[in-house]
């Protein structure tokens, strides 16, 4: 195909031309980020919880009536929960994986450091690792004798009576390689105050922070050996068969409700919810931007059928022309298809440049990463495959012009 | 002139109905995505309290211990500072402000105990942010100082336990405690809820949060803090709680003081009034650092990026979007214009001048703009429809006022007309001869 006489009729029309071309050039950027974007949503949805999140439940709990022993009175709950048909398992946390609000604590390497070294979340209460299925890599569980009553280690922060406070705890892979690179972290000690010192006795391959906002610190997480009473805000996770967890869930509030009416039950949802709730804004963001990629690309080809079909008419008499000197249908067709995937090519080179300012000024204003190359190649196929489609009414329109048509005047 | 324009501007747009329809749809896609997000943008970045914001502030100082933090004082105070600034009385008015969550019933009710925000506040809150009321009316001085047992409600609480019906002189049971309400608030619904925002630099542009309701219960401060000890919210701590949710004397900031300072030389009194206050402390012992901040209202909106980071981004994609939409139309427009060269041509040798070949292609623009925009209007309701229906606590504001009404038209003939300039341009320099001779 020569492309020399399609050259020089656009260079007749550099206007409309360059409009075309720069309406390409947009949209190929606005398309390569916004790909990218979402690519960067599904990917922050995907996050790990290092939890068995299909099989687990959450019952949360506000306000339990003052009377007993709040620590008797969830050792009650929790055998109520245990003989649930279908339960496997129970825990009292303080807070969930993705739950949202966090218990956090500043870890010290050494006692007298004056900044801490990171900021970790910590879950508290017994049977977490195994009812949670938090996979071990190294050392061992929490023990039924680590364990202190939360009261207890209140109290000991208070007079400052080291051993009634927990001497253990266990951490996440990701924190023992950020505190101690390279290195066993079995053994050593960190301090969440300089009087409360921590041995690390076991190493978990991954528990999210309740707010994972950040994927970098997302696993910077503590499970501390503290027993807490009945209180306000603290969740039962119960542990079921995927198809069970329905009438589990049903049951167990129903067997919770009828040991105190009075009970407030906040929160009771599935693990799948409770993803599904901390990232739904990521996840409307996501489908606002596929609308606005759909919506542009639609745009775009609707101006390209615009213009061809302009084009078209405008060349109506010169098309004759060139049929009637021999020119075929195809040789027409192609004429116009040449010049559209030309225009695109052009504008789709532009927009390269113009998607690597954009993504400059994002990262600048939103943090977000450099626009991996990728991407860009996703750009440039959709426009060329939505201006070839475009093109083609007009160009079979042009095709179609009989040759006749260059005989007639006008 | 303008009618006879008008005129031809239609039988122009009729001729070529694709091309019309198209450029049409251009401008109201644009028109419809970027109404929508500016609409949301306007909605969130507002000011919450028109014509007074700059009267209102928000005194900070620092109890923190040396080193503890790198920039300014924390968000909110701890409680020995806030009580000892309030208690001055060194502004026109005067709010401290605490959170928790409270169990709520009502006696004689058969509705179950339900968990509702509280806001444990003094006097001057409701005045200082003109909150309506429905029935009754807020509490007084006295009562601050008393530790009053009473509480004002909001209109959907008082909906939930009363059935709408004038509650004020009925018991209210809080966690443990029975309180009269003296006051039913009316639909009042700030955005953002400014006095409650704080930490949005550290949220990472996730700010939707601060577009929540207002408290059901609002109580006494004083009061408050015994009737739902133990259930307090901090800002954050700087050492062990040893008496969580019960933070008078604990190393937490918990707790926000408002001020209103009526002109610029008490705000600068206030400013001095603070900054002694920290000195004070200092050479007490009790402060580490003399860092205070006061800043006004905006400001403090400002400094916390209350607009969530998504909205902008959003805000952005669509302000893009018109603009490939305006692309679109100025080449439809260019090619419309150019083809009737024949039509211009001779209306240019029977004396048409080419200001008045320029102002028919203007106008024809601005009807095509007229139009996009009614498509535009009806875009922006669907999309803000989309986004009430979106998981987030601005949802059920999202509505398109009159001004934003007016300025959709507006933004569709501006941006119609902008496209039209540079085809309306080309089309009068068309030459009469030329065309003629081809006609």
């Amino acid at each position: 195909m020569d492309i020399l006489p399609i050259l020089s009729t656009l260079r007749r029309h550099k206007l409309t031309a360059g409009l075309l071309v720069m309406q390409i050039a947009l949209t190929c950027a606005i398309v390569c980020n916004a790909v990218f974007l979402i690519g960067q949503r599904l990917q922050r949805m995907d996050l790990p919880s290092g939890v068995a999140e299909h099989e687990l439940l959450q019952i949360q709990v506000a306000d339990v009536v003052k009377s007993g022993n709040p620590y008797a009175r969830v050792q009650e709950d929790l055998a109520l929960l245990r003989q649930v048909p279908g339960v496997q398992s129970v825990a009292f946390s303080n807070q969930v994986p993705f739950g949202g609000s966090s218990s956090n604590g500043n870890v010290l390497l050494d006692p007298n450091q004056p900044q801490r070294t990171l900021n970790a979340t910590t879950y508290f209460g017994q049977n977490l690792v195994p009812t949670m299925g938090v996979q071990m890599v190294a050392g061992r569980d929490l023990q039924d004798d680590d364990f202190v009553d939360v009261d207890t280690a209140l109290k000991g922060l208070k007079t400052g009576d080291t051993k009634s406070l927990p001497h253990v705890t266990l951490i996440t892979r990701d924190m023992a390689e950020r505190l101690w690179p390279g290195q066993n972290p079995l053994g050593r000690l960190i301090y969440l105050t300089p009087t409360v010192g921590l041995r690390v006795v076991g190493v978990m391959a991954s528990l999210v922070r309740p707010n994972a906002y950040d994927a970098n610190t997302a696993q910077y997480t503590m499970v501390i050996p503290l027993r807490m009473g009945a209180d306000r805000g603290m969740s039962y996770v119960i542990r079921a068969r995927p198809q069970d967890r329905a009438s589990v869930l049903a049951a167990a509030l129903a067997a919770l409700r009828k040991a105190d009416p009075q009970r407030i039950v906040t929160t009771q949802r599935s693990f799948d919810e409770v993803r599904r709730h901390f990232f739904r804004d990521d996840r409307a963001m996501a489908g606002i931007l596929v609308g606005v990629i759909a919506a542009l690309l639609v745009v775009t080809a609707l101006g390209i059928v615009g213009l061809a079909s302009f084009w078209v008419a405008q060349r109506r008499r010169t098309i004759g022309v060139r049929r009637a000197l021999g020119a075929t249908r195809s040789d027409v067709l192609h004429y116009f298809q040449t010049e559209n995937f030309l225009l695109a090519t052009i504008g789709i080179g532009l927009g390269m440049v113009l998607a690597y300012g954009i993504n400059l000024f994002l990262m600048q204003h939103y943090e977000l990463p450099r626009l991996p190359a990728i991407y860009f190649p996703v750009g440039a196929v959709a426009l060329w495959l939505i201006g070839q489609v475009a093109v083609l009414g007009p160009a079979l329109r042009a095709a179609a012009v009989p040759p006749v048509v260059a005989t007639r005047a006008g | 002139m303008f009618t006879y324009y008008f005129d031809l501007a239609l039988r122009s747009l009729k001729r070529n109905k694709v091309l019309t329809a198209l450029m049409v749809l251009a401008i109201a896609v644009g028109i419809g995505a970027s109404m929508t997000t500016l609409t949301v943008m306007h909605l969130l970045s507002g000011d919450p309290l028109p014509g007074r914001s700059g009267h209102i502030y928000y005194p900070q100082v620092d109890a923190t211990p040396a080193g503890y933090t790198k920039g300014g004082p924390l968000d909110m105070l701890d409680y020995r500072s806030a009580v000892d600034l309030w208690s001055a009385r060194r502004a026109d008015r005067q709010a401290l402000i605490a959170g928790s969550d409270v169990k709520v019933s009502a006696p004689g009710s058969n509705q179950p105990p339900v968990m509702r925000p509280m806001l444990a506040t003094t006097a001057d809150f409701f005045p200082m942010f003109d909150v309506p009321f429905r029935y009754g009316s807020s509490w007084t001085t006295a009562d601050d100082a008393a530790r009053a047992r009473v509480a004002v409600i909001s209109a959907s609480l008082n909906d939930r336990l009363f059935g709408g019906r004038n509650s004020v002189g009925r018991t209210l049971h809080l966690k443990d405690s029975d309180v009269r309400i003296v006051g039913v608030l009316d639909a009042w619904r700030p955005s953002p809820l400014f006095y409650d925002v704080r930490g949005g630099r550290f949220a990472q542009g996730q700010t939707a949060g601060f577009y929540g309701k207002p408290e059901d219960v609002f109580m006494p401060f004083f009061g408050a803090l015994e009737v739902n000890a133990g259930n307090f919210w901090q800002f954050t701590c700087w050492g062990k709680v040893t008496t969580p949710g019960r933070l008078q004397n604990q190393p937490c900031v918990w707790v926000g003081l408002w001020v209103q300072l009526e002109s610029a030389s008490r705000a600068a009194d206030y400013r001095a009034f603070i900054a002694s206050y920290a000195r004070e402390q200092k050479a007490l012992g009790r402060f580490a650092e003399t860092r205070v901040r006061m800043m006004h209202l905006m400001q403090w909106l400002d400094f916390n990026h209350v607009v969530p980071s998504d909205v902008k981004l959003q805000t952005w994609l669509a302000f893009a979007f018109l603009a490939i939409c305006l692309f679109n139309t100025i080449g439809l427009l260019l090619a419309k214009f150019l083809r009737r060269g024949g039509e211009i041509g001779v209306r240019r040798a029977l004396g048409a001048s080419r200001r008045a070949v320029f102002a028919q292609c203007l106008v024809e623009a601005g009807v095509v703009g007229l139009v996009g925009g009614i498509g535009g209007w009806l875009l922006t309701l669907a999309g803000l429809w989309l986004v009430r229906r979106q998981p987030v606590e601005y949802a059920d504001m999202a509505h398109l006022d009159l001004g934003m009404f007016g300025v959709t038209f507006a933004l569709a003939i501006a941006a119609s007309l902008l496209a039209g300039v540079l085809p309306a341009l080309r089309a009068s320099r068309v030459t009469p001869a030329l065309q003629l001779k081809t006609l």
